[in-house]
């Protein structure tokens, strides 16, 4: 198996507990594994991405080449669309419906869903509403993750027993929270890939 | 053995422990700050084993590494880039005296300058000094040159650069641990004119230098982290240097259909490259930063064969490498792509909601609005991002402690107001030496400390003036009474405007402290309560 992520979002919103929890997933599971992070000035607000390489055979560059990438993970919608040349023609993005909005010229909200409309396959859903209704916001990332994971080619068990091991020192009450926010997440993914 | 996700700065950071490293000395940059950290937060740094606190600046941490060379243990000195510059003095010197304990010098190079004023290469500062330089291409290759590394610094008495590059430096990969060395006992060095480089002593140490420079490239060419490996096509060669090698091999999914020479280790091995000129109709060279490799080979007369590279054009003149550009390099066709989205915009970065320099600007602004000619000269941290909306409040932003200095000449020169803005963390690291020649002059600029009480823009690093920065104003001969302090909050903006106001019409050195702690920092204290 191969996949190529791409994680994006806003600097601050946290992607790369994302990229932790998938990370330590695969390497559960003994699969290879390479994943870019972006530090330094661009935390301050600005456009961040990550890039995560899972495979089950050796992973040469650390970069996910352009048009290559199965999954765009992001926590921003403008965001989503900002790495759409790395996207592979079959490619998959996964997106927070929620602008995050610390700049003037933010695009127009129906321009920027007509946009991510026109993308075929995407699933585009309100991470903080999941989160809220079924466990804290703060674990809306974790929503994130589980919308994502239908398209990762790693058993929903293995991200599970990521999540725990990666919240474990935080105490039983948060990596329930964080679970039951994933299982909301990758439900809502099965229902609306199934329709 | 367990493998670990980990970091190139923290594989590196690791290795070092493994192979007995004795201390960590580093001033925070970008993309080099995770290995100090990595090793701040292992049971044997905070017991006290081994020296990891943060440095005064990256001369400083320099001095002090080679210090603890000189004492026959192994010293790990980390900076980014621009930090050679600073220690440059005492690294180019430190090759001269050589190393006793095993010394190495990590240099993050940060090709297309994500966080960072220029994208120099430290390939070139080694050269320079003479000293061996080790280029990993992966994590595991940053985890096991770092044994190897320390290894060859003792053999060669010599000091050793570990480059990296952002890409590699932040980016994590699975990495297995090898053996665990104990640390170096204490061990002076047996001669003791090597230590004097008094010219005498400097001319016979040069030339030793000279004679173990081409021994080190002959180690170079046999090193395991340098390979040949040939193949039917030699129509061009390949000489990819450092995580070049893994864009190459990206490309053709682990095997080259030509000859490739894997370049991890220096001195650059001219047997190596001779054969590849001689067996290949031409040489293809894939490095990341600036054409330090090509520029050996191609020199100032015509080759017998063609070298292509960045400055013929194949490869990106400027910018960091990656899968695409180093595609098109090798004549490779682009994988299909979608378009990108006309929708988007740039999200630049910012000063945080809530931030101090923010109070800080807001009051500055509207005090040089009142003047008809005022400049803002700033410096290298956070506030630098003053530059962008919605402040657009500073007018220059070189180095490390430029500030004061060019406030200082640009007054010498008739402006008024020449102002500074600088952080604590910058002022102590290079702005003190430039407030005392100000002061000496009694040149009429007004300095304002933005005092966050940490390092902010690397991720909050202990600052080294904490609690003393008035102190060291006084000490450099600033007068008490033009050493002011407020805490900038929005409440606050009339107080600071008055006190710009006053200080500005002084005539003479003053300086204005504006003095909250970081939120970011700040945040993190509260959550630990």
């Amino acid at each position: 198996m191969k996949r190529d992520i791409i994680l994006a979002g806003v600097g601050g919103q946290g992607i790369l507990s994302i990229a932790t929890v998938i990370g330590r997933a695969a390497l559960n599971e003994g699969l290879h594994i390479k994943q870019a992070e972006v530090h330094g000035m661009s935390q301050r607000g600005g456009d961040v991405q990550s890039n995560l390489r899972i495979s089950s055979s050796n992973i040469a560059s650390d970069l996910i080449p352009l048009g290559c990438a199965d999954l765009i993970i992001s926590l921003e919608p403008m965001e989503a669309l900002r790495y759409l040349p790395y996207l592979s023609v079959k490619g998959w993005i996964v997106t927070n419906s929620t602008p995050f909005v610390n700049i003037d010229n933010y695009p127009n909200q129906d321009a920027l869903n007509a946009e991510l409309g026109r993308v075929d396959n995407s699933v585009v859903l309100d991470i903080d509403t999941f989160a809220r209704e079924v466990a804290s916001p703060r674990a809306a990332n974790m929503v994130l993750l589980g919308a994502a994971t239908p398209f990762l080619d790693i058993e929903p068990q293995s991200i599970e027993q990521g999540i725990i091991e990666i919240f474990n020192r935080k105490g039983d009450a948060v990596v329930q929270s964080n679970l039951a926010a994933f299982r909301a997440g990758y439900n809502h993914t099965k229902e609306r890939v199934n329709e | 053995m367990q493998k670990e996700l980990l970091l190139g700065d923290e594989a590196l950071a690791q290795g070092a422990l493994d192979a007995g490293l004795s201390g960590v000395y580093a001033y925070p940059g970008t993309p080099s700050t995770e290995i100090t950290e990595f090793i701040q937060i292992q049971p044997s740094a905070i017991n006290g084993d081994v020296h990891s606190k943060w440095s005064s600046n990256e001369k400083t941490a320099m001095e002090s590494a080679l210090g603890m060379s000189f004492a026959g243990k192994r010293a790990m000195v980390c900076m980014k880039h621009v930090g050679m510059n600073v220690a440059a003095d005492a690294f180019v010197n430190s090759a001269m005296t050589g190393a006793n304990g095993g010394l190495i010098v990590v240099a993050a190079d940060d090709p297309s300058m994500h966080s960072s004023q220029n994208e120099q290469d430290s390939r070139f500062y080694a050269k320079f000094a003479f000293t061996p330089i080790f280029e990993p291409s992966s994590q595991q290759e940053a985890y096991d040159m770092t044994s190897a590394a320390f290894e060859l610094s003792e053999r060669f008495a010599v000091p050793v650069v570990m480059r990296l590059t952002t890409r590699l430096a932040h980016s994590r990969a699975e990495v297995v641990r090898g053996e665990v060395r104990e640390q170096n006992e204490l061990k002076f060095p047996e001669d003791p004119k090597q230590w004097v480089l008094m010219p005498s002593n400097s001319r016979e140490r040069y030339k030793r230098l000279l004679n173990d420079y081409a021994a080190m490239e002959s180690e170079a060419a046999s090193s395991k982290f340098n390979s040949y490996t040939d193949a039917a096509d030699r129509s061009v060669g390949v000489i990819a240097c450092g995580i070049a090698y893994n864009y190459l091999m990206e490309n053709f999914e682990g095997n080259a259909p030509f000859p490739v020479l894997k370049i991890s280790q220096y001195p650059l091995p001219t047997t190596l490259v001779e054969r590849m000129a001689s067996e290949c109709d031409s040489i293809l060279i894939l490095e990341d930063g600036q054409p330090v490799v090509e520029e050996m080979l191609r020199g100032v007369l015509s080759t017998p064969i063609p070298i292509k590279g960045r400055l013929s054009g194949e490869v990106p003149r400027t910018g960091e490498l990656n899968p695409n550009n180093v595609r098109q390099a090798l004549g490779l066709q682009p994988h299909p792509t979608r378009d990108a989205s006309e929708v988007i915009v740039p999200r630049p970065p910012a000063l945080c909601q809530g931030c101090g320099h923010r109070d800080v600007y807001k009051s500055l602004n509207e005090v040089v609005a009142e003047y008809d000619a005022a400049k803002v000269f700033s410096d290298i941290g956070c506030y630098t991002l003053g530059w962008l909306a919605p402040f657009h409040a500073i007018d220059t932003c070189v180095d490390m402690g430029a500030s004061i200095t060019m406030a200082k000449g640009a007054a010498d020169a008739g402006v008024f107001p020449s102002i500074a803005v600088i952080g604590d963390s910058t002022f102590t690291h290079s702005g003190m030496t430039g407030l005392l020649d100000a002061v000496n002059e009694k040149s009429n600029i007004t300095v304002i400390i933005s005092d966050n009480l940490t390092t902010g823009m690397t991720g909050g690093q202990d600052s080294a003036g904490t609690d003393r920065i008035e102190a060291i104003c006084y000490g450099l001969g600033v007068e008490p009474e033009h050493v002011r302090v407020v805490v900038p909050l929005p409440k606050n903006v009339e107080e600071i405007k008055q006190m710009l106001r006053e200080e500005i019409e002084y005539n003479g050195v003053s300086v204005v402290i504006p003095r909250r702690e970081c939120i970011q920092t700040a945040k993190r204290h509260n959550a630990k309560k």
